[in-house]
Protein backbone atom coordinates (compact mmCIF):
# COMPACT_ATOMS: atom_id res chain seq x y z
CA UNK A 1 0.00 0.00 0.00
CA UNK A 2 1.06 3.64 0.00
CA UNK A 3 1.77 3.62 3.49
CA UNK A 4 5.29 3.58 2.91
CA UNK A 5 6.75 6.12 5.61
CA UNK A 6 7.21 9.44 4.44
CA UNK A 7 9.38 9.90 7.63
CA UNK A 8 12.63 9.03 6.56
CA UNK A 9 13.77 7.20 9.48
CA UNK A 10 11.96 8.39 12.05
CA UNK A 11 9.31 7.37 13.73
CA UNK A 12 5.95 8.94 12.37
CA UNK A 13 4.30 11.76 14.74
CA UNK A 14 0.37 10.28 13.39
CA UNK A 15 -0.14 7.47 11.46
CA UNK A 16 -3.22 6.52 9.97
CA UNK A 17 -3.67 3.00 9.98
CA UNK A 18 -6.07 1.25 7.29
CA UNK A 19 -9.18 3.81 8.65
CA UNK A 20 -12.48 2.95 6.38
CA UNK A 21 -15.79 4.55 7.55
CA UNK A 22 -19.18 3.48 6.61
CA UNK A 23 -22.19 5.70 6.90
CA UNK A 24 -25.54 3.41 7.95
CA UNK A 25 -28.49 4.73 5.91
CA UNK A 26 -32.19 4.66 7.13
CA UNK A 27 -34.71 2.48 5.73
CA UNK A 28 -32.29 -0.23 5.05
CA UNK A 29 -30.22 0.34 2.34
CA UNK A 30 -26.74 0.04 1.71
CA UNK A 31 -24.09 2.02 4.17
CA UNK A 32 -22.59 4.44 2.30
CA UNK A 33 -18.66 4.30 2.15
CA UNK A 34 -17.49 7.59 3.09
CA UNK A 35 -13.77 6.63 3.01
CA UNK A 36 -11.84 3.42 2.91
CA UNK A 37 -8.64 2.01 3.84
CA UNK A 38 -6.82 5.13 4.31
CA UNK A 39 -3.00 4.91 5.42
CA UNK A 40 -0.99 7.49 6.16
CA UNK A 41 2.34 8.36 7.99
CA UNK A 42 2.73 12.00 8.75
CA UNK A 43 6.23 13.11 9.76
CA UNK A 44 6.72 15.71 13.17
CA UNK A 45 6.88 18.99 12.45
CA UNK A 46 6.03 18.19 8.94
CA UNK A 47 2.67 20.20 7.08
CA UNK A 48 0.44 18.01 5.00
CA UNK A 49 -2.39 18.91 2.92
CA UNK A 50 -5.11 16.16 1.66
CA UNK A 51 -6.83 17.96 -1.51
CA UNK A 52 -10.16 16.06 -3.70
CA UNK A 53 -13.54 17.23 -4.94
CA UNK A 54 -15.83 17.60 -2.32
CA UNK A 55 -17.57 14.34 -1.36
CA UNK A 56 -14.29 12.82 -1.14
CA UNK A 57 -14.64 12.05 2.64
CA UNK A 58 -12.12 14.63 3.64
CA UNK A 59 -14.23 16.04 6.88
CA UNK A 60 -15.42 12.04 8.09
CA UNK A 61 -11.37 11.32 7.96
CA UNK A 62 -10.61 14.88 10.14
CA UNK A 63 -13.24 13.93 12.58
CA UNK A 64 -12.22 10.26 13.29
CA UNK A 65 -8.28 12.08 13.86
CA UNK A 66 -9.84 14.09 16.20
CA UNK A 67 -11.76 11.49 17.72
CA UNK A 68 -15.72 12.67 17.40
CA UNK A 69 -15.89 9.62 15.03
CA UNK A 70 -15.49 5.55 15.46
CA UNK A 71 -14.31 4.41 12.44
CA UNK A 72 -15.85 1.48 11.23
CA UNK A 73 -12.19 -0.17 10.53
CA UNK A 74 -8.46 1.03 11.12
CA UNK A 75 -6.74 2.72 13.69
CA UNK A 76 -5.35 6.37 14.58
CA UNK A 77 -1.99 5.77 15.81
CA UNK A 78 -0.34 9.07 17.62
CA UNK A 79 3.19 8.52 18.92
CA UNK A 80 2.99 4.69 18.77
CA UNK A 81 -0.45 4.91 20.80
CA UNK A 82 -3.45 3.85 19.87
CA UNK A 83 -5.72 7.08 19.94
CA UNK A 84 -8.57 5.64 17.77
CA UNK A 85 -11.86 7.46 18.86
CA UNK A 86 -10.28 9.59 21.85
CA UNK A 87 -11.34 13.39 21.54
CA UNK A 88 -8.85 15.77 23.05
CA UNK A 89 -5.35 14.67 21.64
CA UNK A 90 -5.38 15.89 18.24
CA UNK A 91 -6.47 20.13 17.46
CA UNK A 92 -9.26 20.47 14.79
CA UNK A 93 -9.92 23.84 13.10
CA UNK A 94 -13.18 23.96 10.80
CA UNK A 95 -13.72 26.32 8.26
CA UNK A 96 -16.19 28.15 10.36
CA UNK A 97 -13.97 30.49 12.81
CA UNK A 98 -16.30 29.19 15.83
CA UNK A 99 -15.87 31.81 17.98
CA UNK A 100 -18.29 31.96 20.84
CA UNK A 101 -20.36 35.47 20.46
CA UNK A 102 -20.23 35.83 24.34
CA UNK A 103 -16.77 36.14 24.85
CA UNK A 104 -14.09 38.90 24.23
CA UNK A 105 -11.27 37.76 21.53
CA UNK A 106 -8.92 37.40 24.80
CA UNK A 107 -11.38 34.71 26.31
CA UNK A 108 -11.75 32.76 23.41
CA UNK A 109 -8.09 32.66 22.45
CA UNK A 110 -7.68 30.89 25.90
CA UNK A 111 -10.99 28.77 25.56
CA UNK A 112 -8.99 25.50 24.31
CA UNK A 113 -6.74 25.85 27.46
CA UNK A 114 -9.92 26.56 29.57
CA UNK A 115 -11.14 23.49 28.23
CA UNK A 116 -7.98 21.87 28.90
CA UNK A 117 -8.18 22.68 32.86
CA UNK A 118 -5.71 25.61 33.00
CA UNK A 119 -6.90 28.58 35.14
CA UNK A 120 -8.59 31.17 32.74
CA UNK A 121 -6.14 33.89 34.56
CA UNK A 122 -3.05 32.00 33.51
CA UNK A 123 -4.15 31.34 30.29
CA UNK A 124 -5.19 34.92 29.74
CA UNK A 125 -1.08 35.47 30.92
CA UNK A 126 0.06 33.10 28.25
CA UNK A 127 -2.21 34.27 25.44
CA UNK A 128 -1.53 38.33 25.83
CA UNK A 129 1.82 38.58 24.51
CA UNK A 130 1.47 36.39 21.80
CA UNK A 131 -2.01 38.12 20.62
CA UNK A 132 0.79 41.11 20.78
CA UNK A 133 2.82 39.07 18.72
CA UNK A 134 0.47 37.84 15.99
CA UNK A 135 -1.32 40.82 15.17
CA UNK A 136 -3.99 40.43 17.45
CA UNK A 137 -3.38 42.70 20.47
CA UNK A 138 -5.41 45.07 19.27
CA UNK A 139 -8.78 43.29 19.36
CA UNK A 140 -8.02 41.55 22.87
CA UNK A 141 -11.27 43.01 24.48
CA UNK A 142 -13.40 43.26 21.20
CA UNK A 143 -16.48 40.67 20.79
CA UNK A 144 -16.13 38.58 17.76
CA UNK A 145 -19.36 40.57 15.98
CA UNK A 146 -16.87 43.92 15.49
CA UNK A 147 -14.28 41.52 14.11
CA UNK A 148 -13.45 40.86 10.34
CA UNK A 149 -13.45 37.39 8.71
CA UNK A 150 -9.53 37.34 8.31
CA UNK A 151 -9.16 38.72 11.74
CA UNK A 152 -11.65 36.00 13.44
CA UNK A 153 -9.69 32.64 11.77
CA UNK A 154 -6.64 34.13 13.03
CA UNK A 155 -8.16 34.21 16.56
CA UNK A 156 -9.71 30.86 15.82
CA UNK A 157 -6.20 29.51 14.41
CA UNK A 158 -4.25 31.12 17.58
CA UNK A 159 -6.77 29.40 20.43
CA UNK A 160 -6.06 26.05 18.56
CA UNK A 161 -2.24 26.81 18.57
CA UNK A 162 -2.65 27.33 22.25
CA UNK A 163 -4.02 23.80 23.03
CA UNK A 164 -1.14 21.99 23.75
CA UNK A 165 -1.86 19.16 21.30
CA UNK A 166 1.54 18.48 18.57
CA UNK A 167 -0.61 17.99 16.17
CA UNK A 168 -3.45 20.33 14.35
CA UNK A 169 -5.89 19.61 11.70
CA UNK A 170 -7.14 22.49 9.55
CA UNK A 171 -10.43 22.16 7.34
CA UNK A 172 -10.24 24.74 5.03
CA UNK A 173 -9.74 27.45 7.14
CA UNK A 174 -9.03 30.20 4.30
CA UNK A 175 -12.11 29.28 2.17
CA UNK A 176 -14.56 31.94 3.08
CA UNK A 177 -11.76 34.87 2.87
CA UNK A 178 -11.56 36.96 0.16
CA UNK A 179 -8.01 36.37 -2.30
CA UNK A 180 -5.88 38.61 -0.99
CA UNK A 181 -7.01 38.68 2.98
CA UNK A 182 -6.26 34.51 2.16
CA UNK A 183 -2.60 35.22 0.45
CA UNK A 184 -1.93 36.98 3.61
CA UNK A 185 -3.44 34.44 6.04
CA UNK A 186 -1.30 31.52 4.11
CA UNK A 187 1.94 33.59 5.20
CA UNK A 188 0.84 33.88 8.91
CA UNK A 189 -0.24 30.33 8.84
CA UNK A 190 3.42 29.81 8.07
CA UNK A 191 4.82 31.89 9.80
CA UNK A 192 2.91 30.34 13.33
CA UNK A 193 3.83 26.80 11.99
CA UNK A 194 7.76 27.61 12.03
CA UNK A 195 7.49 29.17 15.46
CA UNK A 196 5.37 26.86 17.27
CA UNK A 197 6.70 22.99 15.50
CA UNK A 198 3.69 21.52 14.71
CA UNK A 199 2.47 18.80 12.43
CA UNK A 200 -0.35 20.20 10.48
CA UNK A 201 -2.88 18.10 8.16
CA UNK A 202 -4.48 20.76 6.26
CA UNK A 203 -7.76 20.05 3.90
CA UNK A 204 -8.41 22.17 0.97
CA UNK A 205 -10.01 22.71 -2.78
CA UNK A 206 -7.15 24.72 -3.57
CA UNK A 207 -4.28 23.10 -5.26
CA UNK A 208 -2.08 26.11 -5.14
CA UNK A 209 -2.95 26.84 -1.64
CA UNK A 210 -1.76 23.16 -0.76
CA UNK A 211 1.22 23.32 -2.85
CA UNK A 212 2.53 26.87 -1.67
CA UNK A 213 1.87 25.60 2.39
CA UNK A 214 2.45 21.86 2.48
CA UNK A 215 5.68 19.62 2.30
CA UNK A 216 3.99 16.69 1.04
CA UNK A 217 0.59 16.42 -0.81
CA UNK A 218 -2.28 13.43 -0.90
CA UNK A 219 -4.99 13.61 -3.12
CA UNK A 220 -8.13 11.85 -2.60
CA UNK A 221 -10.11 10.09 -4.36
CA UNK A 222 -14.03 10.90 -4.47
CA UNK A 223 -16.41 8.54 -2.71
CA UNK A 224 -15.38 6.65 -1.06
CA UNK A 225 -12.14 8.66 -0.55
CA UNK A 226 -8.96 6.54 -1.37
CA UNK A 227 -5.61 8.37 -1.17
CA UNK A 228 -4.95 8.44 -5.35
CA UNK A 229 -1.70 9.95 -5.17
CA UNK A 230 0.85 11.42 -2.73
CA UNK A 231 4.01 13.13 -3.26
CA UNK A 232 6.44 16.02 -1.70
CA UNK A 233 6.95 19.32 -1.91
CA UNK A 234 10.51 20.15 -2.36
CA UNK A 235 10.17 23.92 -2.90
CA UNK A 236 12.49 26.17 -0.24
CA UNK A 237 11.26 27.73 2.11
CA UNK A 238 10.33 30.61 2.63
CA UNK A 239 8.53 30.63 -0.50
CA UNK A 240 7.64 33.50 -1.94
CA UNK A 241 4.79 34.43 -4.50
CA UNK A 242 6.98 34.24 -6.85
CA UNK A 243 6.72 30.35 -6.24
CA UNK A 244 3.65 29.81 -8.24
CA UNK A 245 5.94 30.07 -11.25
CA UNK A 246 8.90 27.47 -10.10
CA UNK A 247 8.98 25.09 -12.78
CA UNK A 248 8.57 22.40 -9.95
CA UNK A 249 5.06 24.09 -8.67
CA UNK A 250 3.58 23.74 -12.09
CA UNK A 251 4.13 19.94 -12.45
CA UNK A 252 2.89 19.56 -9.11
CA UNK A 253 0.31 21.87 -10.07
CA UNK A 254 -0.12 19.51 -13.34
CA UNK A 255 -0.07 16.21 -11.20
CA UNK A 256 -2.82 17.21 -9.21
CA UNK A 257 -5.24 18.70 -11.52
CA UNK A 258 -4.86 15.77 -13.59
CA UNK A 259 -6.08 13.39 -10.42
CA UNK A 260 -8.79 15.79 -9.71
CA UNK A 261 -10.51 16.48 -13.47
CA UNK A 262 -9.51 13.16 -15.00
CA UNK A 263 -13.43 12.48 -15.01
CA UNK A 264 -15.09 9.47 -14.03
CA UNK A 265 -12.68 7.21 -11.22
CA UNK A 266 -9.03 8.55 -11.24
CA UNK A 267 -8.56 6.56 -8.13
CA UNK A 268 -8.91 3.28 -9.36
CA UNK A 269 -5.78 2.95 -11.61
CA UNK A 270 -3.40 4.93 -9.36
CA UNK A 271 -4.04 3.69 -5.88
CA UNK A 272 -0.72 2.04 -6.53
CA UNK B 1 -37.03 13.56 -44.97
CA UNK B 2 -39.33 13.11 -41.16
CA UNK B 3 -36.91 15.47 -39.08
CA UNK B 4 -37.24 18.58 -41.68
CA UNK B 5 -40.82 17.86 -42.08
CA UNK B 6 -40.92 18.70 -38.16
CA UNK B 7 -38.53 21.70 -38.36
CA UNK B 8 -40.38 22.98 -41.15
CA UNK B 9 -43.45 22.74 -39.47
CA UNK B 10 -42.34 24.31 -36.01
CA UNK B 11 -40.74 27.09 -37.91
CA UNK B 12 -44.17 28.09 -38.93
CA UNK B 13 -45.75 27.73 -36.35
CA UNK B 14 -42.60 29.92 -34.35
CA UNK B 15 -43.70 32.68 -37.34
CA UNK B 16 -47.18 32.32 -37.10
CA UNK B 17 -46.78 33.70 -33.27
CA UNK B 18 -44.56 36.29 -33.68
CA UNK B 19 -46.49 37.90 -36.31
CA UNK B 20 -49.50 37.96 -33.77
CA UNK B 21 -47.22 38.93 -31.45
CA UNK B 22 -45.90 41.89 -33.06
CA UNK B 23 -49.19 43.85 -32.66
CA UNK B 24 -48.79 44.19 -29.28
CA UNK B 25 -45.31 46.21 -27.94
CA UNK B 26 -42.48 44.72 -26.53
CA UNK B 27 -43.24 41.39 -28.19
CA UNK B 28 -39.59 40.05 -28.28
CA UNK B 29 -39.63 40.57 -24.30
CA UNK B 30 -40.78 36.88 -22.82
CA UNK B 31 -43.11 38.36 -20.13
CA UNK B 32 -45.04 40.52 -23.42
CA UNK B 33 -47.95 38.63 -22.80
CA UNK B 34 -48.55 38.96 -19.33
CA UNK B 35 -51.12 41.77 -18.53
CA UNK B 36 -49.93 44.46 -15.87
CA UNK B 37 -50.74 47.83 -14.60
CA UNK B 38 -49.79 50.37 -17.18
CA UNK B 39 -46.87 52.14 -15.26
CA UNK B 40 -44.23 53.59 -17.88
CA UNK B 41 -42.56 56.10 -15.29
CA UNK B 42 -40.44 53.78 -12.47
CA UNK B 43 -41.42 53.79 -9.13
CA UNK B 44 -40.29 56.96 -7.33
CA UNK B 45 -39.44 55.45 -3.53
CA UNK B 46 -40.73 57.38 -0.85
CA UNK B 47 -38.98 57.45 2.86
CA UNK B 48 -39.96 59.29 5.78
CA UNK B 49 -37.77 61.74 7.11
CA UNK B 50 -37.52 60.96 10.98
CA UNK B 51 -38.31 63.63 12.81
CA UNK B 52 -35.99 65.14 15.75
CA UNK B 53 -36.12 63.82 19.43
CA UNK B 54 -37.90 67.19 21.24
CA UNK B 55 -40.65 66.99 18.64
CA UNK B 56 -41.31 63.35 19.36
CA UNK B 57 -41.72 64.26 23.22
CA UNK B 58 -43.67 67.29 22.49
CA UNK B 59 -46.05 65.54 20.39
CA UNK B 60 -46.25 62.98 22.90
CA UNK B 61 -47.09 65.82 25.50
CA UNK B 62 -49.36 66.99 23.69
CA UNK B 63 -51.63 64.14 23.34
CA UNK B 64 -51.09 63.02 27.24
CA UNK B 65 -52.81 67.04 28.10
CA UNK B 66 -55.28 66.92 24.85
CA UNK B 67 -56.73 64.01 26.14
CA UNK B 68 -56.58 64.42 29.80
CA UNK B 69 -58.12 67.97 29.17
CA UNK B 70 -60.28 66.72 26.89
CA UNK B 71 -61.56 63.68 29.41
CA UNK B 72 -61.77 66.84 32.41
CA UNK B 73 -63.77 69.12 30.12
CA UNK B 74 -66.12 66.45 28.82
CA UNK B 75 -67.10 65.64 32.24
CA UNK B 76 -67.48 69.88 33.26
CA UNK B 77 -69.74 70.20 30.64
CA UNK B 78 -71.75 67.15 31.07
CA UNK B 79 -71.06 65.27 27.81
CA UNK B 80 -69.86 61.94 29.67
CA UNK B 81 -71.23 60.99 32.93
CA UNK B 82 -68.74 61.27 35.42
CA UNK B 83 -70.37 58.86 37.66
CA UNK B 84 -68.94 55.76 35.31
CA UNK B 85 -65.99 57.26 33.38
CA UNK B 86 -64.81 59.77 36.73
CA UNK B 87 -62.55 62.45 35.72
CA UNK B 88 -58.67 64.27 36.41
CA UNK B 89 -59.73 66.25 39.31
CA UNK B 90 -61.79 63.60 40.81
CA UNK B 91 -58.68 61.07 40.57
CA UNK B 92 -56.23 63.31 41.81
CA UNK B 93 -58.59 64.12 44.66
CA UNK B 94 -58.88 60.07 45.03
CA UNK B 95 -54.98 59.92 44.96
CA UNK B 96 -54.25 62.28 47.69
CA UNK B 97 -56.75 60.82 49.80
CA UNK B 98 -55.19 57.65 49.63
CA UNK B 99 -51.64 59.44 50.30
CA UNK B 100 -52.95 60.64 53.16
CA UNK B 101 -54.12 58.00 54.68
CA UNK B 102 -50.47 56.01 53.64
CA UNK B 103 -52.27 52.94 51.96
CA UNK B 104 -51.02 53.50 48.96
CA UNK B 105 -47.26 52.51 49.75
CA UNK B 106 -47.94 49.55 51.75
CA UNK B 107 -50.66 48.08 48.54
CA UNK B 108 -48.18 48.80 46.48
CA UNK B 109 -45.00 47.52 48.15
CA UNK B 110 -46.90 44.41 48.65
CA UNK B 111 -47.66 43.84 44.50
CA UNK B 112 -43.78 45.14 43.53
CA UNK B 113 -42.95 42.17 46.00
CA UNK B 114 -45.26 40.04 45.28
CA UNK B 115 -44.34 40.74 41.30
CA UNK B 116 -40.42 40.65 41.70
CA UNK B 117 -40.55 37.64 44.10
CA UNK B 118 -42.54 35.40 41.60
CA UNK B 119 -40.74 36.61 38.81
CA UNK B 120 -37.20 35.73 39.97
CA UNK B 121 -38.58 32.18 41.08
CA UNK B 122 -40.70 31.41 37.98
CA UNK B 123 -38.03 32.64 35.92
CA UNK B 124 -35.38 30.89 37.34
CA UNK B 125 -37.75 27.35 37.76
CA UNK B 126 -38.20 27.95 33.91
CA UNK B 127 -34.50 28.50 33.14
CA UNK B 128 -33.43 25.24 35.45
CA UNK B 129 -36.11 23.33 33.35
CA UNK B 130 -35.66 23.97 29.91
CA UNK B 131 -31.83 24.02 29.96
CA UNK B 132 -31.09 20.26 32.29
CA UNK B 133 -33.87 19.04 29.07
CA UNK B 134 -30.32 19.42 27.15
CA UNK B 135 -28.72 16.80 29.29
CA UNK B 136 -30.83 13.77 28.05
CA UNK B 137 -32.71 13.89 24.78
CA UNK B 138 -34.71 10.82 26.14
CA UNK B 139 -35.90 12.87 28.80
CA UNK B 140 -36.75 15.83 26.79
CA UNK B 141 -38.87 13.62 25.00
CA UNK B 142 -40.89 12.46 28.09
CA UNK B 143 -41.39 15.76 29.49
CA UNK B 144 -42.31 17.66 26.88
CA UNK B 145 -45.96 17.58 26.58
CA UNK B 146 -46.42 17.75 30.04
CA UNK B 147 -44.60 21.66 29.39
CA UNK B 148 -47.45 21.55 26.39
CA UNK B 149 -50.16 21.10 28.25
CA UNK B 150 -48.90 23.44 31.24
CA UNK B 151 -48.31 26.02 29.21
CA UNK B 152 -51.85 25.62 27.40
CA UNK B 153 -53.97 25.65 30.58
CA UNK B 154 -55.01 29.44 31.66
CA UNK B 155 -52.92 29.55 34.94
CA UNK B 156 -55.33 31.93 36.17
CA UNK B 157 -57.90 28.92 37.20
CA UNK B 158 -54.89 27.55 39.56
CA UNK B 159 -55.67 30.98 41.19
CA UNK B 160 -58.61 29.61 44.19
CA UNK B 161 -56.14 26.41 44.73
CA UNK B 162 -53.43 28.46 45.21
CA UNK B 163 -54.75 30.64 47.79
CA UNK B 164 -56.11 28.03 49.42
CA UNK B 165 -52.84 25.98 49.52
CA UNK B 166 -50.19 29.42 50.37
CA UNK B 167 -53.12 31.37 52.19
CA UNK B 168 -54.39 34.67 51.28
CA UNK B 169 -51.10 36.61 52.09
CA UNK B 170 -48.31 36.82 49.93
CA UNK B 171 -47.24 33.31 49.14
CA UNK B 172 -50.21 32.61 47.28
CA UNK B 173 -49.74 35.75 44.79
CA UNK B 174 -45.65 34.73 44.58
CA UNK B 175 -46.99 31.23 43.60
CA UNK B 176 -49.98 32.23 41.13
CA UNK B 177 -47.02 34.49 39.09
CA UNK B 178 -44.38 31.55 39.77
CA UNK B 179 -47.38 29.75 37.56
CA UNK B 180 -47.51 32.50 35.20
CA UNK B 181 -43.23 32.69 34.35
CA UNK B 182 -42.32 29.18 34.54
CA UNK B 183 -43.58 27.78 31.83
CA UNK B 184 -42.65 30.45 29.30
CA UNK B 185 -38.62 30.71 30.32
CA UNK B 186 -39.08 26.34 30.12
CA UNK B 187 -39.86 26.84 26.48
CA UNK B 188 -37.34 29.64 25.19
CA UNK B 189 -34.71 27.44 27.02
CA UNK B 190 -35.52 24.80 25.90
CA UNK B 191 -35.67 26.93 22.55
CA UNK B 192 -32.22 28.24 23.02
CA UNK B 193 -30.90 24.87 23.97
CA UNK B 194 -31.98 23.13 20.81
CA UNK B 195 -30.60 26.20 18.79
CA UNK B 196 -27.36 25.77 20.38
CA UNK B 197 -24.64 25.33 17.34
CA UNK B 198 -24.01 21.47 16.74
CA UNK B 199 -20.15 22.49 15.41
CA UNK B 200 -19.68 24.82 18.99
CA UNK B 201 -20.18 21.33 20.84
CA UNK B 202 -18.09 19.77 18.03
CA UNK B 203 -15.34 22.03 19.05
CA UNK B 204 -15.65 21.73 22.65
CA UNK B 205 -15.54 18.28 22.48
CA UNK B 206 -12.40 18.44 20.20
CA UNK B 207 -10.62 20.31 22.94
CA UNK B 208 -11.16 17.29 25.16
CA UNK B 209 -14.15 18.83 26.97
CA UNK B 210 -16.69 16.68 28.48
CA UNK B 211 -20.65 17.33 28.52
CA UNK B 212 -20.53 19.40 32.07
CA UNK B 213 -17.78 21.76 29.85
CA UNK B 214 -20.22 21.47 26.74
CA UNK B 215 -23.07 22.61 29.15
CA UNK B 216 -21.80 25.76 31.19
CA UNK B 217 -19.57 27.14 28.35
CA UNK B 218 -21.67 26.48 25.33
CA UNK B 219 -25.12 25.70 25.98
CA UNK B 220 -26.15 28.20 28.59
CA UNK B 221 -24.35 30.73 27.14
CA UNK B 222 -25.76 30.55 23.71
CA UNK B 223 -29.22 30.08 25.36
CA UNK B 224 -28.79 33.07 27.27
CA UNK B 225 -30.56 35.53 25.04
CA UNK B 226 -33.68 33.25 24.41
CA UNK B 227 -34.35 33.22 28.60
CA UNK B 228 -33.51 37.01 28.69
CA UNK B 229 -35.94 37.57 25.69
CA UNK B 230 -38.73 35.42 27.85
CA UNK B 231 -37.87 37.84 30.65
CA UNK B 232 -39.92 40.78 28.68
CA UNK B 233 -42.84 38.84 28.48
CA UNK B 234 -42.39 37.49 32.38
CA UNK B 235 -42.18 40.75 34.00
CA UNK B 236 -45.52 41.76 32.80
CA UNK B 237 -46.82 38.08 33.89
CA UNK B 238 -45.45 38.20 36.97
CA UNK B 239 -47.51 41.62 37.65
CA UNK B 240 -50.33 39.98 36.00
CA UNK B 241 -50.23 36.75 38.52
CA UNK B 242 -49.71 38.96 41.53
CA UNK B 243 -52.82 40.78 40.86
CA UNK B 244 -54.96 38.16 40.04
CA UNK B 245 -54.04 36.40 43.23
CA UNK B 246 -54.78 40.12 45.06
CA UNK B 247 -58.64 39.97 43.07
CA UNK B 248 -59.26 36.59 44.63
CA UNK B 249 -58.19 37.20 48.02
CA UNK B 250 -56.10 39.69 49.62
CA UNK B 251 -56.16 42.49 52.16
CA UNK B 252 -53.58 44.64 50.31
CA UNK B 253 -52.26 45.38 46.91
CA UNK B 254 -53.23 47.33 44.32
CA UNK B 255 -55.26 44.22 42.80
CA UNK B 256 -57.19 44.29 46.23
CA UNK B 257 -57.55 48.41 45.51
CA UNK B 258 -59.03 47.84 42.36
CA UNK B 259 -61.16 45.36 43.57
CA UNK B 260 -62.45 46.99 46.21
CA UNK B 261 -63.40 50.63 44.92
CA UNK B 262 -64.84 48.42 42.04
CA UNK B 263 -67.52 46.99 44.45
CA UNK B 264 -68.01 50.23 46.08
CA UNK B 265 -68.49 51.76 42.34
CA UNK B 266 -65.06 54.28 43.31
CA UNK B 267 -64.29 54.76 39.90
CA UNK B 268 -61.44 57.11 40.79
CA UNK B 269 -59.93 54.79 43.42
CA UNK B 270 -59.51 52.18 39.89
CA UNK B 271 -57.81 54.86 38.18
CA UNK B 272 -55.73 55.54 40.93
CA UNK B 273 -54.80 51.61 40.87
CA UNK B 274 -54.23 51.77 37.22
CA UNK B 275 -52.11 54.05 37.08
CA UNK B 276 -50.11 53.08 39.41
CA UNK B 277 -49.63 49.68 38.18
CA UNK B 278 -48.59 50.97 35.20
CA UNK B 279 -46.15 53.24 36.63
CA UNK B 280 -44.82 50.28 38.75
CA UNK B 281 -45.04 48.17 35.23
CA UNK B 282 -42.80 50.80 33.12
CA UNK B 283 -40.25 50.77 36.40
CA UNK B 284 -40.24 47.16 36.47
CA UNK B 285 -40.04 46.72 32.41
CA UNK B 286 -37.20 49.33 32.47
CA UNK B 287 -35.07 47.33 35.11
CA UNK B 288 -35.41 44.07 33.18
CA UNK B 289 -34.44 45.82 29.95
CA UNK B 290 -31.50 46.84 31.69
CA UNK B 291 -30.73 43.23 33.10
CA UNK B 292 -31.18 41.96 29.49
CA UNK B 293 -28.84 43.98 27.41
CA UNK B 294 -26.27 43.17 30.35
CA UNK B 295 -26.43 39.19 30.41
CA UNK B 296 -26.51 39.19 26.55
CA UNK B 297 -23.16 41.16 25.54
CA UNK B 298 -21.73 39.89 22.35
CA UNK B 299 -25.00 38.35 21.65
CA UNK B 300 -27.12 40.63 19.46
CA UNK B 301 -30.60 39.03 19.68
CA UNK B 302 -33.16 41.65 19.04
CA UNK B 303 -36.50 41.77 21.08
CA UNK B 304 -39.53 44.25 21.22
Amino acid sequence: MTASSISEGRAPKLRLDGLSHEFRTAGGAPPVKAIENISIDVAPGSFVSLIGQSGCGKSTLFNIMAGLLQPTAGRVVLDGEDITGRAGLVSYMLQKDLLLPWRTILDNVVFGLEIQGVDRREARAVAEPLMERYGLGRFKKHYPAALSGGMRQRAALLRTLLCNNDVILLDEPFAALDAQTRFRMQQWLLTLWRDFGRTVLFVTHDVDEAIFLSDEICVLSPRPGRIADRFHVTLPRPRGRDVVTAPEFIHAKERCLDLLFSGGEPAESEAA
Amino acid sequence: MTERLIDMSNDTIIAAESTRESAKPNAASPAAGLRRRPRRTGVVITRETPWRRGTVWLLQIVIAVAVIGGWELATRIGLIDPFFWSSPSRIYGAFMITLEEGTLFTDTWFTFEATIIGFLLGSALGAVIGLSLWWSINAAAVVQPYIVVFNAVPKIALGPLLILIFGIGIGSKIALAVAFTAVITAIAAYAGVRAVDDDLVKLTLSLGGRRRDVFFKIVVPSAMPWITSSLNINIGLALAGAIAGEFISSQYGLGKIIMYAGSTYDMAMIWVGIIILALLAIVLYGAVNWLERKFTRGQNIKTI
